[in-house]
């Protein structure tokens, strides 16, 4: 009985990877254990060892392979005192791991967004992941300034949790680039510190999961200070990391905080969804010379767009970005919202119903004028957030849009939202907690009264 | 009261000192010359006043909201003070206004922030518990307890970072001592070794909580052992004292060594705040110390001893302290309250 090796996942957000490497080759006896191949995630490069004892007896795909789908057969195993030569290609078995993988969110389409305003006609364009983006922002601002460094945990040698500081340490070195013990509290409180004396931290939680151990640091200390002194004691820092859901990863690690920050005066809480802006704004957010929470989202960090190939490309914090434009029904949203709105449009100017899309990219200082604006247009409202409805950001933006748009308004604004619950870790259940496509779909109908 | 003190109150709940002390012997007190006694009973004495009034004025109904006074605890910032120098940062919990005092921050402007006006350091916003002064590097007056040690171990991060040798002298409560991320950031200084002197005001209660209710380890300089941070046990009422250890753990930092933890033991007179009764400790308990260990008495009866001033001479400086107190209530009482539209500035820059 032959058994078929297949391609893994080596993390909670990997739906492919690289085959980098074959350690072994066909007719090569292997136990359980042995490293077969190496592979390269978006996030790192893995060793596949394997399970079961043989003779491989085949290799399916050549290393060097870029883009093998998790499952996908990669090498055949000849069980003991078989031909391995003549060992057939299985069906694969085992597919469940395959289907629950499946159930993620289609990947984004590379930057299908109209011209850009904010990109003078004719700049030269490179595609790069939100990964990317966020690390050459960085990078950029260390050259520019030797007060900013970077510190969390696994930044340096580690090479980042999630690769967003790769290469970082190997530039600046470890006085600026600095791994943290497993004590957000207390490195959240000394980067404060830091940023009190003047230097500009950027500190990055591996998760904003992991950054409520530090809140307090982030609201009464740094987000107060500069108020309580009368506006002598200011705190130039930026607090960055994945929030929200990613996949699969239960309850305690996929909290969407966003409404957490944007509640707090004295914080800018800044959430991009493309890589132009997660750079444009992340450099920008390094000059504030203000608190800034940087929300970024695990599962944008693999997805490719367009960026400008602009010196010192900066987005400016607290303006909104209309990325599609419409005249139905004004969705806003922001982070990852934006590709359920996106992919919803799809399916609704199938329908004949043109949305129009705001991404925010700011949520404080939330850019109202531009929500009353597309609002007034449309006069209807749909909001979309991976965060729980009770007190959300969209609870604001249909608070705001009331008072502000009340006369034009044709249908109530109705929120789309992660549910009242705790995050589920059952895949079925995962997906159902957070929003979706149908949803949203839904959503815009009802405001149109189909 | 005598010149020379035997086993004060405070010293009574202590350890021998060679037990007490982990890596290094007990600093002997600073010989002080004449300047030295006289500068300290002045700034002692200011700060005494200064807290006195403000008790006065909070039972006047001039002062709101918290107010944490220093009356007992004078010898330890006016101690290390004199071991520090200009560029030293400076940070402590919400029992703040001694140290903005020893620093030379204006009486006027802490009083009138206490009373809330205009005038005050922080126009008024920040209250008895949030000062601070980029001039003479004091970040606060913080009210979490406990977030000024991270604050402060970061502080000393920024200094290192820059390469100077300035250190910073980040000070807090047996209360304090016990919150979780004074450990975490006792691990990073020392990992790092960050010039940070951890100044530990051990007054004996955590508002009204003994530290043997709420203390595993009183011994509060055995609190960096397992992060190999070198302690030593001070008597706080003692000026010399103080200054001697602070000059020690200072030079410690300063030469590159990581931090250093000071237990300054000492005693606050006052309830917590203003409006703690104070029925967890005896009238007698506080007599004991207000005759037997006065950190201003003692000075004052050395001063006499000496001869390095006559009554007359110290009367002087009462009165001097007591202009200066009077001229920054009449101006605290005086000033106006901020203007409204002072309600949104300075929230972002």
């Amino acid at each position: 009985m032959s058994i078929n090796v297949l391609m893994p996942a080596l993390s909670p957000t990997m739906e492919e990877g690289k085959l980098a490497k074959w350690l072994k080759k066909a007719g090569d006896r292997v136990k359980s254990g042995d490293v077969l191949a190496e592979i390269e995630t978006d996030k790192a490069t893995m060793e596949v060892e394997a399970v079961d004892e043989g003779v491989i007896a085949q290799i399916l795909v050549p290393e060097g392979t870029e883009n093998v789908k998790v499952n996908t057969p990669i090498a055949v195993i000849a069980a003991e005192g078989e031909d391995a030569s003549a060992a057939p290609v299985q069906k694969q078995a085992g597919a469940a791991p395959a289907a629950a993988k499946s159930t993620a969110a289609p990947a984004a389409p590379v930057a299908a967004a109209p011209p850009d305003a904010e990109i003078p006609a004719g700049t030269k364009m490179m595609t790069m992941t939100v990964r990317e983006a966020l690390r050459d922002a960085m990078a950029e601002e260390m050259r520019r300034d030797g007060d900013v460094f970077v510190m969390g945990e696994e930044v340096a040698e580690y090479q980042g949790a999630y690769k967003v500081t790769q290469g970082l340490l190997q530039e600046f070195g470890a006085k600026r680039v600095i791994d943290t013990p497993i004590t957000e509290h207390g490195f959240a409180g000394i980067a404060v510190g830091a940023g009190m004396a003047g230097l500009k931290p950027i500190v990055e939680f591996m998760t904003f999961n992991f950054a409520m151990q530090a809140i307090d640091q982030i609201v009464n200390s740094a987000a107060k200070t500069l108020y309580m002194s009368g506006g002598q004691m200011g705190c130039p820092i930026v607090f960055r990391g994945p929030n929200g859901a990613a996949a699969r990863v239960g309850a305690q690690h996929s909290q969407d905080f966003t409404s957490w920050y944007s509640n707090i005066p004295g914080l800018k809480v800044v959430a991009p969804y493309s890589a132009a802006d997660a750079k444009g704004l992340l450099k920008s957010a390094i000059r504030d010379p203000n608190p800034i929470i940087f929300l970024e989202n695990e599962i944008m960090y693999g997805q490719s767009f367009e960026v400008p190939e602009i010196e010192d490309y900066l987005v400016p914090i607290g303006k909104a970005k209309t990325v599609r434009p419409g005249k139905d029904v004004s969705i806003i949203t922001w982070s990852i919202g934006v590709r359920y709105a996106m992919n919803a449009a799809v399916e609704l100017e199938k329908e004949g119903i043109d949305v129009e899309i705001i991404d925010l990219r700011t949520i404080r200082p939330m850019d109202l004028e531009a929500i009353l604006t597309s609002v007034k247009k449309t006069g209807r409202c749909v909001t979309i957030e991976e965060g729980y409805p009770q007190s959300g950001v969209g609870a604001e933006i249909a608070a705001q849009v009331m008072t502000g748009a009340f006369d034009y308004l044709d249908a109530p604004v109705v929120r789309v939202t992660g549910k009242d619950v705790p995050m589920p870790y059952a895949a079925n259940l995962e997906k159902l907690a957070l929003p979706s496509i149908p949803e949203v779909v839904a959503a815009v109908k009802s405001v149109l009264y189909r | 009261m005598p010149a020379t003190r035997a086993a004060p109150a405070v010293k009574a709940a202590r350890k021998p000192a060679a037990e007490a002390t982990p890596n290094l012997p007990v600093t002997p007190p600073a010989v002080f010359s004449r300047e030295e006694e006289l500068e300290s009973y002045r700034m002692m004495l200011l700060i005494r006043r200064f807290e006195e009034k403000s008790g006065q004025m909070y039972g006047m109904g001039l002062i709101g909201g918290f107010c944490h006074l220093y009356i007992g605890q004078e010898a330890i910032v006016t101690g290390v003070q004199m071991a520090s120098k200009d560029g030293d940062a400076v940070i402590t919990g919400y029992r703040d206004h001694g140290h903005m005092l020893a620093l030379g921050m204006d009486a006027k402007g802490v009083l009138a922030e206490l009373t809330g006006r205009r005038g005050g350091l922080s126009k008024g916003k920040g209250g008895s518990m949030h000062m601070f002064s980029r001039e003479q590097h004091f970040y606060g007056g913080n009210g979490i307890v406990g977030a000024q040690v991270s604050l402060g171990t970061g502080l000393a991060f920024a200094n290192r970072y820059r390469g100077n040798d300035n250190v910073s002298l980040t000070y807090f409560g047996d209360g304090a001592a016990n919150q979780g991320q004074v450990y975490e950031s006792f691990n990073m200084a020392e990992l790092w070794k960050l010039p940070v002197v951890y100044i530990i005001e051990n007054n004996r209660y955590a508002m009204g909580t003994a530290v043997t209710r709420a203390s595993a380890q009183t011994d509060f300089s055995r609190r960096g052992i397992s992060f190999n941070i070198p302690g030593e046990q001070v008597d706080g009422m003692d000026v010399r004292a103080v200054k001697a250890a602070a000059d020690k753990a200072i030079a410690w930092c300063r030469a590159g060594n990581g931090p250093y933890i000071l237990e300054m033991q000492t005693y606050r007179y006052r309830g917590h705040s203003m409006s703690d009764p104070a029925k967890y400790r005896t009238r007698e308990e506080v007599q004991k110390v207000r005759d037997e260990s006065d950190p201003i008495e003692m000075v004052r009866s050395r001063i006499l001893d000496k001869k390095f001033a006559t009554e007359d001479d110290l009367k002087k400086i009462d009165g001097d302290v007591r202009n200066i107190v009077n001229e920054a209530a009449e101006f605290a009482t005086n000033d106006p309250e901020p203007d409204a539209s002072e309600l949104y500035t300075d929230i972002l820059i």
